[in-house]
């Protein structure tokens, strides 16, 4: 062989590393007897992670998770089909679940599961069981705007005043769900009627609630639209909720802009005599996994007479508007508003 | 031939994927979504934006090639790292960070000015190559001839440079249409924007497919264009047989120059985002770090990157090989097929590469060979343009000299043609490492079940908003990615000892 050349050294230390990759990619075989449950988290690592460890250890169960954002992971539940290596799905909300259900993947959870939870909050066909609630709210920058002067209904922010002042994210799942809870509650045409009023208003598109989060706690946008645990989780981070600039205010109880929107898990058909999948998801909604929530990433428990997060009202003062969960499957109604209206 | 048109299919999968996408999907729903006045205004934005940011890379990208190369600059090799490190940070990074820097500060232009820093190496790396293999003597011819130092670099050295020059802003082009992140972040509502738009409105394929194959239009257009302008460019020019190295510029304002804009450069597409995340790190309530973690992801980041590199380069040097000597429009076809899954969102290349998996090879899928082979097909254009500019820098007549001193083709391939364009063809790789350790959308779906990278880590902590969190492996992304980055310099530097 000839001297190498800078070049060609380089060519060969690039070529290595797949070799050793090819090499290491057979090594997942399990060892025998070992129980495992493969689940697709569309909620992210550092708001399940902890939980997940939990049940490992609770259970002796080795959980495999692939987390991703819910709408991709559903989308590439629907590209597996049957061929998915996922026995359980965690969805960051209902509608991504609700199209798995649509595509017939998911298997009808038995009554120990779905009986576990308020029932309002399920699929009314028990193919996927709700995990906990997040509300929707209204987030105001308290630098420039006092608690009295930020409305409590969405429909007062059509007014003139709020111009160019109120961001929402009509790609986002949970606002979606909160359009559909209005076309539910109100009729069709008063949500039309709504967002172009909105869109009038030159409300401020966002793409996630993250994002609003962001713009209004740093004074860029003075109202958004969320759920409130974005919130309470930077506020963890940041020290505590005066520490935020940005603050909460609860919608109308017994309205729409009182929402509570759900998070919920579903085991998938080729799972559906997997002891450990239903394990799994038992232990979501067993009262240790639901503490965890409540008091770790600031959701609501949708147990029977649990307690609330801290520094937000309880479910029950929230008061969330008569609402059957299973209705605001429709999202194809929404979102074909959504592009009638032009914002999607 | 044959080999190339393999690389081709390779790189052409995501496009098969929309094909058998719209073919299965109601006809009159696909016309239905195309039909609308929307998808006007998104591709007229789409393409401003990426035209817009590819003229700024160039205005960006050559002068600082040409100050790397041609300014004696204290600690040269640093400049060059500083110049290749942009594109280590995703560019929703580099969105996020200006955000939170400027609050306010969304739009359009304010979109342009992020992809512009974000994408300007891709034209500085290959031009500053370019500029160390480039002929001097005709600038010195047209000085002689009374034309002014401007006027000498148009007509003599301009049109050397043109070929790596557009292939860079080409792929800027290409990665402006593909991005999602910063275009959602400055809350701009590009073609790709709405694809997941259509994704996360309950899933909707159809529409999601249709959008993109629309993105692919415009992506095949961006291609075309570019080859048009580079034939029109390099007729005429023939590569330079024996090069004439002139002394590099040393005078203090030439150097101050230099110096002044680089760093402009490199606080704004470097210094912003490292600065605002660290700042955002210490703000918080400090984050433990798991180091375990952190070691962990960053192993299995170089790995699949430089694996993926590698496949990239293997899979890339028959068609640059072909594209550099033999100008016929079969490899011109060939080409620009290998070009297009760089010009559509990640959301649709990774779901492409799950259908392609799971029916052809199902035994590798979510593998961490499976996901090196992704990054070849995402990152394939960026071996190819690297490689097949320094191939074509190569004089045929050494070839010609080879073969009539009775070597085969084979070796003249592999001594002569080979060796000389090394340092190219191994930046091309390079090139493709450093960008696959930032991809996301196609790591989420692909990545073996249990593993980390850097980005999914970054990507994990920051959809949370837990930026002290994510802060560690945004830092530790940046670090790994200058290891590349260094080398890309390095190698630009070999280059030019031969």
């Amino acid at each position: 062989m000839r001297s190498p050349r800078s070049g060609t050294a380089l060519l060969a230390a690039l070529i290595a590393p797949a070799m050793l990759l090819t090499a290491c990619s057979s090594d997942s075989e399990e060892p025998d007897g070992e129980r495992t449950v493969t689940v697709y988290s569309g909620r992210s690592e550092s708001l399940v992670g902890p939980i997940i460890d939990q049940f490992e250890e609770a259970s002796g169960i080795t959980v495999k998770v692939r987390y991703a954002n819910s709408i991709e992971m559903a989308a590439q539940l629907l590209e597996e089909g049957d061929r998915t290596p996922a026995q359980v799905f965690l969805s960051q909300e209902a509608g991504a679940l609700g199209a798995l259900r649509d595509a017939d993947m998911l298997t009808s959870l038995p009554d120990d599961i779905t009986g576990a939870v308020e029932s309002a909050y399920n699929a009314s066909d028990d193919s996927w069981v709700a995990l906990t609630g997040r509300a929707r709210v209204i987030l105001y920058d308290s630098e420039e705007l006092s608690a009295d002067e930020v409305p409590t209904d969405v429909h007062d922010l059509t007014d003139p005043k709020w111009k160019g002042r109120v961001g929402i994210a009509p790609t986002n799942a949970s606002f979606q769900s909160f359009l559909t809870a209005m076309r539910v509650l109100e009729g069709d045409e008063a949500a039309e009627e709504w967002l172009n009023a909105m869109i009038a208003n030159d409300a401020e598109i966002f793409t996630g609630n993250s994002a609003i989060l962001e713009a209004v706690n740093t004074g860029a946008l003075d109202i958004g639209l969320l759920n409130h645990y974005y919130w309470v989780i930077a506020a963890n981070e940041a020290g505590g909720p005066e520490s935020m600039r940005a603050q909460l205010q609860f919608g109308e109880p017994g309205t729409v802009s009182a929402l509570v929107n759900v998070t919920g898990a579903g085991i998938l058909n080729g799972a559906e005599d997997s002891e450990e999948a239903q394990e799994f998801v038992e232990f979501l909604v067993s009262e240790q996994a639901q503490e965890y929530f409540v008091e770790e990433t600031g959701e609501y428990s949708l147990l029977p007479d649990a307690t609330s997060p801290a520094n937000v009202p309880t479910l029950e003062e929230l008061q969330g508007p008569e609402l059957d969960y299973s209705e605001l499957a429709d999202l194809e109604g929404t979102v074909a508003l959504l592009q009638k209206v032009g914002l999607i | 031939m044959f080999t190339g048109t393999i690389t081709a299919g390779i790189g052409a999968l995501p496009l098969v994927y929309l094909i058998v996408r719209l073919v299965e999907a109601d006809g009159s729903n696909v016309t239905d979504a195309l039909l609308r006045e929307r998808t006007l205004t998104l591709v007229l934005t789409s393409l401003a934006l990426s035209v817009l940011v590819a003229i700024g890379c160039l205005l960006l990208g050559i002068p600082i090639a040409w100050a790397l190369v041609r300014v004696k600059l204290p600690a040269r090799g640093l400049w060059s790292v500083l110049a290749a490190l942009p594109l280590a940070i995703p560019s929703y990074v580099t969105a996020f960070t200006w955000l939170s820097t400027w609050p306010g500060l969304n739009g359009f232009w304010p979109l342009v000015a992020v992809m512009v820093f974000a994408c300007t190496p891709y034209v500085t790396l290959p031009v500053a190559a370019a500029f160390r293999l480039a002929d001097r003597r005709g600038v010195d011819v047209a000085r002689t001839l009374g034309r002014g130092p401007a006027s000498a670099f148009r007509a003599a050295m301009l049109p050397q440079i043109a070929p790596a020059a557009l292939a860079g802003a080409l792929l800027a082009a290409l990665y402006t249409l593909s991005d999602f992140g910063s275009p959602s972040l400055m809350r701009v509502q590009t073609l790709t924007w709405a694809v997941y738009a259509a994704y996360e409105g309950g899933l909707n394929r159809t529409l999601a497919a249709a959008t993109a194959a629309v993105l692919v239009v415009l992506a095949l257009l961006l291609v075309i264009a570019e080859r048009l302008v580079r034939s029109r460019a390099r007729r005429g020019i023939s590569p330079a047989a024996q090069l004439v190295r002139p002394p590099q510029i040393s005078t203090l304002g030439a150097r101050i120059a230099a110096i002044t804009g680089m760093l402009v450069v490199a606080v704004l597409g470097l210094g912003i985002p490292a600065f605002a995340l660290t700042r955002r790190g210490l703000e918080s309530r400090a984050a433990e770090i798991d180091w375990h973690r952190l070691a962990e992801s960053t192993g299995t980041t170089l790995g699949l990157s430089l694996g993926g590199a590698a496949l990239a380069v293997a899979l890339g040097l028959p068609i640059a090989a072909l594209a550099a000597r033999y100008r016929s429009k079969a490899t011109a076809v060939l080409e620009s097929v290998s070009y297009l899954g760089n010009g559509m969102p990640g959301l649709i290349v990774g779901l492409s590469l799950v259908f392609f998996t799971l029916n052809v090879i199902p035994a590798l899928y979510q593998t961490a060979l499976a996901l090196s082979l992704a990054y070849a097909v995402i990152f394939l254009p960026k071996a190819i343009g690297s490689a097949r500019s320094a191939i074509a820098q190569v004089p045929p007549a050494l070839e010609d000299v080879s073969r009539s001193l009775g070597r085969g083709p084979g070796r003249t391939w592999a001594t002569v043609t080979a060796r000389l364009s090394a340092p190219g063809i191994a930046a091309g790789g390079l090139l493709v490492a450093v960008t696959a350790m930032k991809e996301l959308p196609a790591t989420l779906m692909l990545l073996p079940i249990g593993s980390n990278t850097l980005a999914t880590e970054l990507w994990g902590h920051t959809t949370m908003s837990a930026y002290a969190a994510a802060a560690p492996y945004a830092i530790a992304l940046v670090l790994v990615a200058s290891i590349p980055a260094y080398f890309l310099s390095r190698a630009e530097h070999n280059g030019s000892r031969d």
